[in-house]
């Protein structure tokens, strides 16, 4: 019989090495399941993480995937550090577009080049506060922040589909359910390369996002409070020894957790829609768990591992066309890949130990000398 | 006119007390698995494709249970033989789910089934009111019986206590010398199966055709169900029915310019789910039977 027991401590080599063996795995598994379902495996790897990035503005448009999964993927680092099981940033993100569109609809005369950053704002508060609210029932009532956060997601989505049908509908949209666009002033711009010039869709909302990643390492490295959340997370009790307070690092993180998917919510409205709309995510939020789990919670690592799961998700929409497939077989992959990530964490964590089963007629000493 | 909505409204419901109920077992052996909607498409789509290669809708049920508890198994695999995050594999069993059964499913897009025959019973249809409760087909006679049945194994039965030991503290049932993992090893291919079944439904009987991600969020609904059901398996039935109304409400709702928008409506499932959380977390006994161990993980030791 297997038991697995904890590791003394964990080389550093392994905690390297489970993602490039996941990602390794997670290839030759989905190509197995191509050929199995009669598919050239070959050459629909090729087709999902080659063909994407033959051209070099799929570079850019790689950058614009990667950029909600990032910002997203930071903030459920710091959820999931602290042991609180954040899953509805899909909704956080929804509520921060409306936050953000609330505004660029208030104002549609708005010239201002700070009037973009007051929309990230209010995304910001929007995501915040819907974030907030599952860590208002977990520290009041303790009620299991994993199914509310769920839960609210789907309330998100039809609020949004509500609005963009009902009350903020533009009347000239021909019935379709479209907002006004926004004012010039609350869309992101294009990212302009000097002696390149466009790349793709490549926009602002990229630079943030690498932005906030560093910051979101810089902050849980290096500062007091972040170590604060870490502490809650690997050891609760140590943590209530020297005074931090449990309620105080559950709300702090899923507000911040939600306002950053709520700022990647407006991101995505600002830099490529430019108007609300009734799906204004492709399940970002989601996926941006994958992120944080394939960056081994590490919020540098989250620009790299975004990088990684936006070229399946760019994959996919090239399979689509190329092979004819639907958008969703990507999700084979990217389900691949955290099944293998999740085993990898355990393994670097614990060690696959083999005992014997004490039988009933022997004493310990017996068992000592067989 | 009220027959043929309280008709619609069971036939919408079945689906989710399948999935519910499967589910229900699972939580209740203290295994929270969020893959409900993944393994409840592979039902469908494995439904659909069998119902179609054979010409026979009744191997379909057959092929979209197992087809639920194959994945269930993998998640399995994960979650008890690796003690993985219950919440995180649950997630990519989901994703993969929906990947899989929509490459599964791209040749077969477009194409047409049998549904499962509507059986009814003579004499017990003709009955004003409740006649229609005799008008299903056998996977909604199944349904209930399956329900019943699960209520008295959870209930009534020594096995349905140890399961129910297992999910209330997984370290007292190994004490006690119960296999905790063989225990949810098996409640969780049952919610495979049962997940598998519901997902069935849907082809066989609710619109015979595939379409990539058909089940559209049920697999959420049956979670929200279970909890509120407060892991009781009549209640999973009667919440089902309120649930399955709800959406069909809102039809009935919009033909007749109802001012309530459909949006709110459909969020009545969740935010009921949720009150009912807030409702049972905050007492300090476990009157509910819930189970406390629900999402932990298990470390075996000797």
């Amino acid at each position: 019989m297997f038991i697995l027991k904890p590791r003394k401590s964990v080389p550093l080599s392994l905690t390297l090495l489970v993602p490039v063996v996941a990602i390794a795995l997670t290839l030759l598994m989905g190509g197995l399941i191509f050929g199995f379902l009669g598919y050239n495996p070959v050459e629909a790897l090729y087709e999902f993480f080659v063909a994407p990035l033959s051209r070099p503005d799929q570079i850019g448009n790689l950058l614009v995937k990667a950029c909600p999964l990032i910002i997203i993927g930071t903030g459920l680092v710091f959820c999931y550090r602290a042991n609180v099981w954040n899953i509805g940033a899909e909704g956080q993100l929804v509520l921060g577009a409306m936050g953000a569109g609330w505004l660029a609809l208030s104002f549609p005369d708005a010239q201002s080049p700070l009037f973009i950053f007051a929309m990230s704002v209010a995304a910001m508060v929007a995501g915040g506060l819907w974030g907030a609210i599952p860590a208002l029932l977990k520290i009041r009532f303790r009620t299991n922040e994993i199914l509310v956060s769920l839960m609210l997601t789907y309330v998100a989505a039809l609020l949004l589909d509500w609005i963009v049908r009902g009350p903020w509908r533009d009347p000239m949209s021909f019935g379709f359910p479209l907002t006004k666009t926004y004012p010039d002033a609350g869309l992101i711009p294009a990212l302009i390369l000097p002696g390149i010039g466009r790349l793709g869709q490549l926009h602002w909302g990229v630079v943030f996002a690498f932005i906030i990643a560093a910051c979101g390492w810089f902050y849980l490295a290096r500062m007091l409070s972040g170590y604060q959340i870490k502490l809650m997370g690997d050891a609760p009790r140590a943590g209530r020894f020297a005074g931090f307070s449990q309620s105080y690092n559950t709300m702090a993180v899923l507000v911040i957790s939600g306002a950053l998917a709520g700022l990647a919510g407006m991101i995505e409205v600002s830099a490529n829609i430019g108007q609300l709309q009734p799906n204004v995510s492709f399940g970002y939020g989601f996926t941006a768990i994958i992120v944080a789990f394939l960056a081994r919670l590490n919020p540098l690592a989250v620009i790299v591992a975004g990088l990684v799961v936006a070229l399946a998700e760019l994959g996919g929409d090239t399979a689509q066309i190329s092979m004819g497939i639907p958008k969703v077989v990507t999700g084979i992959f990217k389900g691949i890949l955290l099944f293998m990530l999740l085993a990898g964490e355990t393994l670097t964590r614990y060690e696959l130990v083999r005992v014997v089963r004490i039988k009933a007629h022997q004493t310990p000493a017996q068992q000592e000398e067989s | 006119m009220f027959d043929e909505l309280l008709l619609t409204v069971l036939l919408t419901s079945v689906p989710l007390i399948l999935a519910a109920t499967g589910e229900l077992v699972v939580e209740r052996s203290g295994v929270l698995n969020l893959g409900v909607e993944g393994m409840m498409l592979m039902g469908a789509v494995a439904a659909f494709g069998a119902a179609s290669l054979s010409g026979n809708p009744y191997i379909g049920i057959v092929g979209g249970g197992l087809a639920g508890m194959a994945v269930a198994g993998v998640f399995a695999l994960f979650v008890l033989g690796l003690a993985t995050n219950q919440v995180a594999t649950g997630l990519a069993l989901t994703i993969f789910g929906t990947g899989l059964s929509g490459l599964i499913g791209a040749p077969l897009v477009g194409q047409a089934i049998d549904g499962l025959p509507s059986m009814t019973l003579p004499l017990l249809s003709d009955i004003p009111l409740i006649g229609v409760f005799f008008q299903l087909d056998i996977m909604a006679y199944l349904s209930i019986l399956i329900v019943a049945l699960t209520s008295i194994f959870l209930m009534r039965s020594r096995a349905g206590l140890i399961l129910r030991s297992v999910g209330i503290n997984h370290d007292s049932a190994h004490a006690l010398g119960y296999n905790v993992l063989q225990v949810r090893f098996f409640a969780i291919l049952f919610g495979g199966f049962m997940a598998g079944l519901g997902g069935a439904y849907l082809p066989l009987v609710l619109t015979p055709h595939w379409a990539e991600g058909m089940t559209a969020g049920r697999g959420w609904i049956a979670l929200a169900l279970v909890v509120f059901a407060s892991w009781q398996p009549w209640r999973v039935s009667i919440g089902a029915v309120l649930f399955g109304g709800v959406t069909i409400m809102q039809l009935a709702g919009q033909a007749r310019g109802w001012t309530i928008p459909a949006q709110f409506l459909s969020m009545m499932p969740y935010l009921a789910t949720i009150v009912v959380l807030v409702t049972i977390s905050g007492r300090g006994r476990n009157v509910f039977g819930a189970p406390m161990h629900l999402g932990k993980r298990f470390f075996m030791t000797r």
